[in-house]
């Protein structure tokens, strides 16, 4: 590991960037906003990390899943259940329920391995179906009793707990925030080292990666298995922004969705999984406050992807700094020719 | 036809231990034959494989690296089996390739390149990697171009020198080079030829070269095989197997080919 010293001016520039990004998010914002948008954000965050699972299965591996609004609702449940029936320390509670959804996305990436491509994407959408259909029958740990921890009655029911020293929403902001950046951070190590590169040769040349040594099978599991770790702590970082949980906040359809945002955030930055999660629950946030109605995002998600594949396939996370270097070269040669327009007159 | 001669099988190279051997090798591809009985051995240095277009070159390859799974026959290298490896398992073992359309990784960087086959083939330590990699960059004639560099930026020339890099990395026994001239101009393709000749010597591996660029076989190659239609129809020295007139027909394509056509 290169020392900060050694580094070069581009990756100074991009350590200097997250640090003050950081420190806006969790230092700035919290005091600035009302309850209302600090919970978008904090949704946002929650989200970004769900897209980032995705983004890296995507743009790293070459891989679709359409199931990860089911791992993050496993993942939900697991931490609710958790957080309800027993007193384990919060991020314990995180690290559990990362591993349970890893184990699912294991074995659930053992045999669709064999298939790729749109199969896998189908397949990985049933299982998200399946998923849907058992917690509609269980529903999600409420304080109840039993295994399940549901109870249909509103007085025995008590919200999911909050960390100790996050109970507020500003503190449980800057909590998320703070998890968040941990996994941004697994992932970018992942890409820098070993399994990235094996990920690189895989996604450009599966003949090339095998002619170099590299075991893709373990490799492409061990891509699912990261996603589905990072979803799941992503899912018991939800219940309790939310409080309570229902299955209607996990509909099979969100998969896609969040297949559309990472698209158009872009799927070969990490950054794009940023813009992801803003796009998913930002963006709604916003139009309502605009009292603009929610179906439209549906027609803006549609016309971005289109717009993604045929002009800008990198995603945002990539047309953005180009679009602004491009209007910055504009306005200063706009404004160039002003003073010199007025002396011509 | 040339190959299976009473004195045992075709030999592509001197010296007294066979260290690759290539035994009655087959392939089939539903009615098709691409590779038919091929026994050759390789014994040291860099050798040659020729023949036209379709003759079983590059499925030869596939089957060494285990993309191809072949319907018989054996490859002993070195004393191991290498059809018994699990694919990813033969880059460990020592086996090493480039491909006919060069596969550099666009994203990785050039030292990246490199370093994904000295890692994920166990070629040395986590502490040798940086040296070993600078250094086979270096053996390739690119130690003047930026190792942080992603390879996507590059040209073809520096592109194939990033492949033939990944390909002699630390400790190298079997290099297969699957038409690296291809697409160069002369000059490269001179560089290019000198780099091959210095593999056996450095790296103490077995070079198997293809190529249609005549003039870059007889330059590497002390010995070369030819292949047509499946079927090895020349081994030996270079110089005798380029003069040989069944390979001078298969080549010209004239009524003995077109018969088996």
């Amino acid at each position: 590991m290169a020392s900060i010293a050694t580094l070069d001016r581009a990756t100074r520039v991009r350590i200097a960037v997250v640090a003050a990004l950081l420190a806006v998010l969790v230092f700035v914002l919290p005091p600035l906003l009302s309850l209302y948008w600090i919970d978008v954000f904090t949704a946002s965050a929650i989200y970004a990390v769900v897209a980032l699972g995705l983004n890296l299965l995507m743009g790293r591996v070459g891989l679709v899943s359409l199931g990860q609004i089911a791992i993050l609702a496993l993942g939900a449940w697991v931490a609710a259940r958790l957080y309800a029936g027993t007193s384990i320390p919060f991020p314990i509670v995180l690290l559990i329920a990362g591993l349970i959804t890893t184990a699912l996305g294991t074995i659930v990436g053992l045999p669709a391995l064999r298939v790729s491509g749109l199969y896998l994407a189908l397949i990985t959408l049933m299982l998200a179906g399946a998923i849907t259909v058992v917690l509609t029958a269980t529903n999600f740990p409420n304080g109840g009793h039993g295994f399940l921890g549901h109870t249909e009655s509103a007085t025995g029911s008590t919200a999911i707990r909050r960390p100790a020293l996050a109970e507020s929403d500003p503190g449980y902001f800057r909590y998320t925030v703070v998890v968040a950046a941990l996994m941004f951070l697994l992932a970018l190590w992942h890409i820098r080292s070993k399994p990235g590169r094996a990920w690189a040769a895989i996604r450009q040349s599966e003949p090339a990666a095998l002619a170099a040594g590299v075991n893709i099978t373990l490799y492409k599991l061990w891509a699912l298995a990261l996603a589905s770790f990072m979803t799941g702590v992503a899912g018991g970082l939800l219940g309790p922004s939310v409080g309570k949980l229902y299955t209607f906040q996990f509909p099979t359809r969100d998969s896609i969705i969040l297949l559309a945002v990472v698209l158009m955030g872009g799927i070969y930055s990490l950054w794009g999984a940023l813009v992801a999660g803003a796009f998913m629950k930002l963006l709604p946030a916003i139009l309502d406050s605009l009292n603009l109605p929610a179906d439209l995002l549906t027609i803006l998600f549609g016309v971005g992807v289109l717009q993604v594949l045929l002009t800008a396939p990198a995603g945002l996370a990539a047309q953005l700094p180009k679009d602004l270097a491009r209007l910055w070269g504009a306005l200063t040669r706009a404004g160039r020719r002003a003073p010199a327009e007025e002396r011509a007159h | 036809m040339g190959r299976a001669d009473a004195g045992g099988p075709p030999r592509a190279g001197r010296g007294a231990g066979a260290l690759i051997e290539i035994e009655d090798l087959t392939v089939r591809f539903g009615g098709v034959t691409p590779l038919d009985g091929m026994t050759v051995r390789f014994e040291s240095g860099t050798c040659g494989l020729i023949g036209p277009n379709g003759a079983g070159k590059t499925t030869f390859f596939n089957v060494l690296s285990g993309f191809v799974a072949p319907a018989a026959g054996r490859v002993i290298a070195f004393g191991d089996d290498l059809l018994a490896m699990a694919h990813f398992r033969r880059a460990r073992w020592g086996l090493r390739r480039t491909f006919q359309t060069e596969q550099a990784i666009e994203e990785l960087s050039v030292a990246a390149n490199v370093a994904l086959a000295h890692e994920h083939s166990r070629q040395g330590s986590r502490a040798s990697r940086r040296e070993d990699v600078l250094g086979a960059l270096e053996f390739v004639g690119l130690g003047d171009v930026d190792p942080d560099v992603k390879v996507g930026t590059l040209g073809a020339r520096e592109r194939r020198l990033v492949e033939v890099a990944r390909a002699v990395v630390g400790k190298p026994r079997l290099v297969l080079l699957d038409e690296p001239a291809a697409g160069l101009p002369d000059e490269e393709t001179d560089h290019l030829g000198r780099v091959i000749r210095r593999i056996p010597e450095h790296m103490g591996a077995i070079v198997i070269l293809v190529d249609h660029d005549m003039s870059l076989v007889s330059a590497c190659c002390e010995v070369t095989a030819v292949l047509d239609f499946g079927k090895l129809i020349a081994a030996g020295p270079t110089g005798d197997v380029l003069r040989d007139e069944q390979v001078v027909r298969a080549y010209l394509g004239t009524e003995e080919v077109e018969e088996a056509a």
